[in-house]
């Protein structure tokens, strides 16, 4: 089996942490107010994500982490490093 | 066994208080980091919950600093792999009138007691909101519920430690993890023993069952709020001080 990609991964762990369907994680969608995340839901989603990739996220990143998109971007940014 | 197989940390588990806790936990199968400012303290009781074949390693660190905190929590990660209980006990007074009472003394007591408790907590609290369970105590005091004259740094702090604990629980309740506070009187310990025995008398006099508590007293409460039996107990303050303050 190939080796998922960034994005892959990243919609993975959504859907683990929210509880929400597939198809509700597109790139736009807002974590609170579109997949229901409450405050304490966005700090553990940067845990888990600092977990799978290995990197830092700063409480200052975090805050304009808003949607799935720029996750995936700041992610991707972030491991090409 | 209360609490077999569960992992605690303890500040100021060298002695007093803090030392009954440890011990009762352990006593209750838990495996104790026992924390405290002096290895030497530390280890003792440390010693004492291994020869009961159980499993403690002493640390020492000044909780009121972060940067010895934040290490000293990821080692205890490493060496226990998770934390099921956390107690903040470790706590100061520098007493005085406020009138001459120095920056100083403000500062150690409050760093000490609310920010040491700030520290500990956040890293701890992280981790028992991933596992969806954990319970958090903080020893507070009676006279951070009814103050007491050449105590406002210590009342201060303690008063912060109740405002901390609920808010602690409000945030942190549907992830499963309680935090409480425990508001002992006046208890046998190190920190009473150096009170003039009239002023002793005088508390006596104002304690309705009549006579100080003993650590062990306090040790009970903690670990009933720690076990499954206060599984259900949270953002509350149990004064355990021979109904001082009913
Ligand atoms: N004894 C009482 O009557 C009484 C009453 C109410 C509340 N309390 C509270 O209970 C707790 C324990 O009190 P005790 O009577 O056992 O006191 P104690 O002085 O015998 O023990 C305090 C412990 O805290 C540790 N400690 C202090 N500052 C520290 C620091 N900066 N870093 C790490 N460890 C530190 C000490 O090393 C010691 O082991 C304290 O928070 C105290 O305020 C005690």
């Amino acid at each position: 089996m190939a080796e998922k990609s960034l994005e892959e991964k990243v919609k993975d762990i959504i859907v683990d942490q929210l509880g929400v369907n597939a198809e509700q994680v597109t790139n736009e969608a807002k974590f609170i107010e579109d997949l229901g995340a409450d405050s304490l839901d966005t700090v553990e989603l940067v845990m888990a994500f600092e977990e799978e990739f290995g990197v830092e996220v700063p409480d200052e990143d975090a805050e304009k982490l808003q949607t799935v998109g720029t996750v995936i971007e700041y992610l991707k940014d972030k491991t090409e490093k | 066994m209360k609490l077999e197989n569960k992992v605690a940390i303890v500040t100021g588990a060298g002695r007093g208080i803090g030392a009954a806790i440890a011990r009762i936990f352990a006593q209750n199968g838990a495996s104790v980091a026992c924390v405290s400012r002096t290895l030497e303290n530390a280890k003792k009781t440390a010693d004492e919950i291994q020869a009961m074949g159980r499993k403690a390693i002493p640390y020492a660190v000044d909780v009121s600093s972060a940067a010895e905190s934040e290490a000293t929590i990821q080692k205890i990660f490493t060496d226990f792999e998770r934390v099921d209980v956390l107690v903040n006990n470790a706590g100061v007074t520098r007493d005085g009138l406020l009138a001459r009472m120095s920056e100083s003394d403000w500062d150690t007591v409050l760093d000490t007691n609310l920010k040491g408790a700030f520290l500990w907590t956040k890293p701890v609290a992280r981790a028992m909101v991933k596992q969806r369970s954990g319970c958090i105590v903080n020893i507070s005091s009676v006279v951070g519920l009814v103050g007491n004259g050449g105590q406002s740094n210590y009342a201060a702090s303690k008063a912060g430690l109740i405002g901390f604990t609920k808010s602690v629980a409000r945030e942190f309740a549907s992830r499963g993890v309680t935090c409480n506070a425990i508001a002992p009187g006046f208890i046998v310990s190190d920190m009473t023993d150096s009170l003039p025995d009239a002023i002793k008398q005088k508390v006596v006099q104002a304690i309705p069952l009549g006579a100080f508590g003993k650590p062990e007293d306090i040790a009970e409460a903690a670990l009933f709020l720690a076990s499954p039996a206060g599984h259900y107990v949270t953002g509350q303050v149990l004064a355990v001080d021979g109904g001082m303050t009913m």
